[in-house]
C-alpha cells in the first residue's frame, strides 16, 4: 500500500512538470504580450518589463528559469495584478472554490447515487423513464443557461436565495446547486448502469435464491461493485468541480480560482495560468490517486501492486 | 471499509470549518458599490484603466481633484501662480496635509512620485502624461539625471514646476491618477506589495481597509484627511463583477447601490431602463471609430479612404445595435470640451462615395482587392462590423471579410498594422482636444495606421506652443479637419455615452460627466 502510493507520487512529479512546461510554452508562443493594452507601450517600458519578470531571453531561457523558481516554490509573479503573487491569488481564491466545489461535489454523489439506484431498481418502469428523461435533461443543459434561470426563478420570481455575492452560507446555495447539477444526472447514469449490470450478476442470483430481501440485496451487495464506475469518474469530477467553473462564478461573483484559467489566458499572464493549470493537475492526480485505492478497497479482485 | 465508514464524517467536518471560516458574515458597508473588473493596481504609478482610478482619487489625492461634475477644483495645493509666459506654476501646498500614518506630506512628496513615475524602472504605462514637464521625457529616457527634470520645491509647501510649453489645462492635468502622491518610505520598505493593505499609506479622504482579490475593495474614512467631513460615509465596498447582468442583479436587489462603469448596465434592458428615475445617462469624453492600414494598398489611396467613409450610415448604428441614444461621431473629440469646437465632419454620402470608387479605378467595387475588417471579440463590435460590412456591399459592392481577433492578439496586429481597416476607442484622459489629436501624430505609440501628414503635425506642435487659449484651441480644431474631412486615417463612428445607477432620493453627489469622474467623497447619503 504505502509503496504503491509512494510509487504514484513520484510518477507525479514529472507529469506536473510536464504539463506546466507545455502550458508555458503554449502561453508564450501565442501572439500578443501580457503588457499590452489599448495604450501604445513604449519598447523600452516593455524590454524593462520583461525583464523584470524574468520573460527576456530565448523560449527555453525563459521556460528553464520559471521551471528552476517553482522547483523552488515560487510559482512567479502575476504580470497583471502587479504587485501580487501568483501564490497569494492561489491561496485566496482557491479555498473559495474548494468550498463551493465540495459541496456542490456532495450535492452530485448525495442525489446521483440513490436517484440511479433507485431507477435501476424500477428498470423499464415510468419512474426510471421519468428519471432518465431528468437526468438526460440536466446533463443537455449549459450552465450560462442554467444559472440565470436559477436566479429568475429563485431570486426574483421568489425571492428566496440572493441572486449573487459572496460571504454568507445562504449565497452558497444556488451556486452550487447549479455547479452541481450537470453531474447529478451522469452520477445517476452511471449509478443505474452498473447497478443494472451488477443485478444480473450471478452472486445476485445467489442471493435471491437464498431469500435475501431486495432491499438488502441492492444496499448491501450490489451497489459496491456497482459504484466502481462511479467512482472512476468521481476523481477527475472532483477535480474540476473544486478548482471552480468560470460560467458559475461569474453569474454568482463568486471571488474563486475559475475564473483565472480564463482571464490569464486572455491576458497571457502567463505564470497566474501556469500556476493554476498546475494546481489543477496536482487535484486531477490527486483524486486519481483517490479513485484507484477505493477502488482497490470496493473490488477485492484488484490488487493496489498490480 | 472502516476508513470509507469514516470518509464522510471527515469531510463534514473538513465542509463545517470550512464554511465557518470562509464565510464570515460581514456589515454592510454604508455603500456598495459595482466597479467592474478585478483592479490590476493601486499604485497610482502603475494605474493605467479607468476602475482602478476611480478607487485611487479616494485613496489619494493630487494638487487638483475633479468634483462630482468632473471640474476640477484645488486639493492639496490651495492656490498657485502662473508666470508670464505660462510655463512656470508654482503651487502652494495647504499647511494641513497629512499622510494616513500621520507623517506630514510635503512638496517633496509630489516631487519624488512624479520622477517615480518618470522612472524606467516604474515602468509606468502613463509616463508620457508628464511629458510637458521640462526635461521629464530625457529623464524617462535615461538621458538626463533626475536632478534636470522642472520640478524644484523651495520649501515644504511649495512645489515649482517648469513646463516645455505653456499647458492651459496643466492644473487639472494634476487630478490625473499618474499624478497622485505616493509615501516614499513604504513604496521603498515593501517594494511591489506596498498596495497592501497591512502596508499601505496614502493621503485621500478614504483609507484602505481590505482588499481581496476578484471580490472586494474595502475604503473607510480616513480620520487624518484635512477635510475628514469631506468623506461623507464611514465605509464603502467596491465589488469586482465583470458580468452586466451579474452587477444588475445585485443591483436590484439592493445588494450595491451603484453601477458605475458603463460596462454593468445589460445593453438588452437599456430601453425598459430609459425614462427609470434611477437610470443617469450622460455623454462621455469617448469615440467609437475604425482606422484605417493607410501604408497598405488600396487604403493608401485617400479616395478609396474618403469613399469606405461617405458609405457608412452611422445613424442605423445607433439606432439598431448600441441603442443607448449614442451622438453619432464625425469629428473624433467629442463635443462638450470648453471652448472647442470639433469640426463638422462629413455626412453620409453614398452618391459621391460611389463617385469616388470609380475615380480610384474601381467601378462598383470591380476589381477592388480582398480586404478584412479587424476587431476583437464581443458582440457589439460584431453586430457592427456586419452592419458595416452590408453597407459597404451595397452601397460600394466591395466585399469585406470579417477578422475577429481575442484581446491581445488583435492588439498585436494593430501594433503590427496588420489590418486593412480595424475598430478601435479612445478615451480621453483629460478634458483637452490633445487628448484625442495627439494619437494621431507621426509615430506615435497609437497612431497605429501609418498616416503621417507633416501639415497636422505642424499644428499640434504651434497650438502647444500657443499661449493664448482660443487660438491654441483654433489650430487643434484645424489640425482636426485635416483628420476627419481630408486625409481619413479613420472614421469616426459614434461617441460613447456612459449610464449611471444609482436611486436619487438616497445617494446625491453623483452626475453623469464626459470624464466619467464620480469621486467617491462626493457621494453621500440624502439626509431626511
Amino acid at each position: 500500500m504505502i509503496s504503491f502510493l509512494i510509487r504514484r507520487l513520484l510518477y507525479s512529479i514529472p507529469v506536473a512538470l510536464l504539463v506546466i512546461i507545455v502550458c508555458f510554452l503554449l502561453v508564450r508562443l501565442a501572439p500578443g504580450s501580457p503588457f499590452s493594452s489599448e495604450r501604445a507601450l513604449d519598447p523600452a517600458t516593455q524590454q524593462m518589463l520583461e525583464s523584470k519578470y524574468g520573460l527576456s531571453g530565448s523560449l527555453p531561457q525563459q521556460c528553464a528559469r520559471y521551471i528552476g523558481s517553482v522547483v523552488r516554490g515560487d510559482l512567479g509573479d502575476s504580470l497583471k495584478f502587479r504587485g501580487r503573487t501568483v501564490l497569494e491569488i492561489i491561496s485566496q481564491s482557491l479555498p473559495r472554490s474548494l468550498l463551493l466545489g465540495s459541496i456542490a461535489f456532495l450535492i452530485a454523489i448525495g442525489l446521483g447515487v440513490p436517484l440511479g439506484s433507485w431507477a435501476a431498481a424500477r428498470n423499464g418502469k415510468t419512474e426510471d423513464r421519468w428519471l432518465n428523461g431528468f437526468a438526460l435533461l440536466t446533463l443537455s443543459i449549459p450552465t450560462f443557461v442554467l444559472a440565470p434561470v436559477a436566479v429568475l426563478s429563485l431570486s426574483f420570481a421568489i425571492p428566496i436565495f440572493p441572486p449573487a455575492g459572496w460571504g454568507t452560507p445562504i449565497q452558497l446555495v444556488l451556486p452550487s446547486i447549479c455547479l452541481a447539477l450537470p453531474f447529478v444526472g451522469v452520477c445517476a447514469r452511471l449509478t443505474r448502469s452498473g447497478l443494472l449490470e451488477t443485478i444480473g450478476a450471478d452472486f445476485i442470483r445467489t442471493g435471491r435464491a437464498k431469500g435475501v430481501s431486495e432491499k438488502t440485496l441492492i444496499l448491501l451487495h450490489a451497489l459496491r461493485p456497482a459504484v466502481l464506475p462511479l467512482v472512476a469518474y468521481a476523481g477527475p469530477l472532483a477535480a474540476s468541480i473544486l478548482t471552480g467553473s468560470l460560467v458559475i462564478e461569474e453569474v454568482f461573483a463568486i471571488p474563486g480560482i475559475g475564473q483565472f484559467f480564463v482571464s490569464g489566458v486572455m491576458n497571457r499572464d502567463v505564470f497566474l495560468v501556469s500556476g493554476v493549470v498546475l494546481i489543477y493537475c496536482i487535484l486531477l492526480l490527486f483524486f486519481n490517486l483517490i479513485a484507484d485505492w477505493l477502488t482497490a478497497i470496493l473490488d477485492p479482485r484488484i490488487r493496489l501492486q498490480s | 471499509m472502516t476508513i470509507c465508514r469514516g470518509i464522510p464524517g471527515l469531510t463534514g467536518l473538513l465542509l463545517a470549518t470550512s464554511l465557518l471560516t470562509s464565510c464570515q458574515p460581514r456589515p454592510r458597508a454604508d455603500l456598495v458599490i459595482c466597479n467592474g473588473a478585478e483592479p490590476q493596481t493601486l499604485d497610482p504609478a502603475l494605474v493605467s484603466g479607468q476602475l482602478e482610478g476611480r478607487i485611487c482619487s479616494a485613496l489619494y489625492e493630487g494638487l487638483t481633484r475633479r468634483d462630482s461634475r468632473g471640474k476640477s477644483v484645488p486639493a492639496a495645493a490651495e492656490k498657485w501662480e502662473i508666470s508670464p509666459d505660462g510655463k512656470i506654476y508654482t503651487f502652494h501646498l495647504r499647511p494641513d496635509l497629512r499622510w494616513s500614518n500621520g507623517e506630514p506630506v510635503t512638496s517633496q512628496d509630489y516631487r519624488y512620485s512624479w520622477l517615480r513615475a518618470l522612472q524606467p524602472k516604474t515602468a509606468s504605462p502613463y509616463a508620457e502624461i508628464l511629458f510637458g514637464i521640462h526635461n521629464a521625457e530625457a529623464f524617462h529616457q535615461g538621458k538626463q539625471p533626475a536632478d534636470s527634470v522642472g520640478l524644484e520645491t523651495p520649501d515644504n509647501q511649495t512645489l515649482r514646476v517648469r513646463l516645455n510649453h505653456p499647458l492651459p489645462y496643466f492644473p487639472s492635468l494634476t487630478s490625473f491618477t499618474t499624478y497622485l502622491p505616493v509615501h516614499q518610505t513604504t513604496v521603498e520598505r515593501y517594494g511591489d506589495r506596498w498596495t497592501q493593505p497591512n502596508s499601505w499609506v496614502g493621503n485621500g479622504p478614504y483609507r484602505l481597509l481590505d482588499w481581496k482579490i476578484n471580490d472586494r475593495v474595502s475604503l473607510e474614512k480616513n480620520p487624518r484627511y484635512h477635510s475628514p467631513e469631506r468623506a461623507q460615509l464611514h465605509r464603502i465596498d467596491a465589488l469586482a463583477v465583470t458580468r452586466a447582468s451579474t452587477a444588475f442583479n445585485l443591483y436590484s436587489t439592493g445588494q450595491a447601490d451603484l453601477l458605475l462603469d458603463k460596462g454593468l448596465v445589460p445593453s438588452l434592458m437599456l430601453p425598459q431602463l430609459r425614462g427609470r428615475p434611477d437610470f443617469h445617462p450622460g455623454p462621455l469624453l469617448a469615440t467609437y471609430f475604425y482606422r484605417f492600414n493607410v501604408t497598405r494598398p488600396p487604403f493608401q489611396d485617400v479616395r478609396v479612404r474618403r469613399a469606405f467613409a461617405l458609405a457608412i450610415d452611422k445613424e442605423s448604428i445607433v439606432d439598431k445595435i448600441t441603442r443607448g441614444n449614442e451622438p453619432i461621431a464625425q469629428a473624433l473629440t467629442p463635443r462638450g470640451i470648453a471652448d472647442y469646437n470639433p469640426p463638422e465632419g462629413l455626412p453620409s454620402d453614398p452618391a459621391t462615395a460611389q463617385g469616388l470608387l470609380k475615380l480610384a479605378g474601381f467601378p462598383e467595387g470591380k476589381g477592388f482587392p480582398r480586404i478584412s475588417l479587424l476587431y476583437n471579440k464581443s458582440e457589439l463590435n460584431e453586430q457592427i462590423a456586419v452592419e458595416i460590412q452590408a453597407q459597404w456591399k451595397q452601397v460600394l459592392g466591395v466585399e469585406v471579410e470579417l477578422r475577429n481577433q481575442e484581446w491581445a492578439t488583435y492588439l498585436r496586429s494593430l501594433d503590427e498594422l496588420d489590418f486593412d481597416i480595424a475598430r478601435s476607442s479612445w478615451v480621453g484622459d483629460y478634458d483637452d482636444p490633445n487628448t484625442f489629436l495627439d494619437c494621431f501624430v507621426t509615430g506615435r505609440g497609437n497612431n497605429r495606421t501609418g498616416w503621417s501628414d507633416a501639415t497636422y503635425d505642424s499644428l499640434l506642435e504651434r497650438a502647444l506652443a500657443e499661449p493664448n487659449a482660443a487660438r491654441r484651441l483654433k489650430l487643434l480644431a484645424e489640425a482636426e479637419t485635416i483628420l476627419v474631412t481630408q486625409a481619413f486615417p479613420i472614421i469616426p463612428l459614434y461617441h460613447f455615452v456612459g449610464c449611471l445607477m444609482f436611486d436619487p432620493k438616497k445617494w446625491n453627489g453623483l452626475y453623469p460627466n464626459l470624464l466619467d469622474e464620480h469621486p467617491f467623497s462626493e457621494i453621500g447619503r440624502v439626509k431626511k
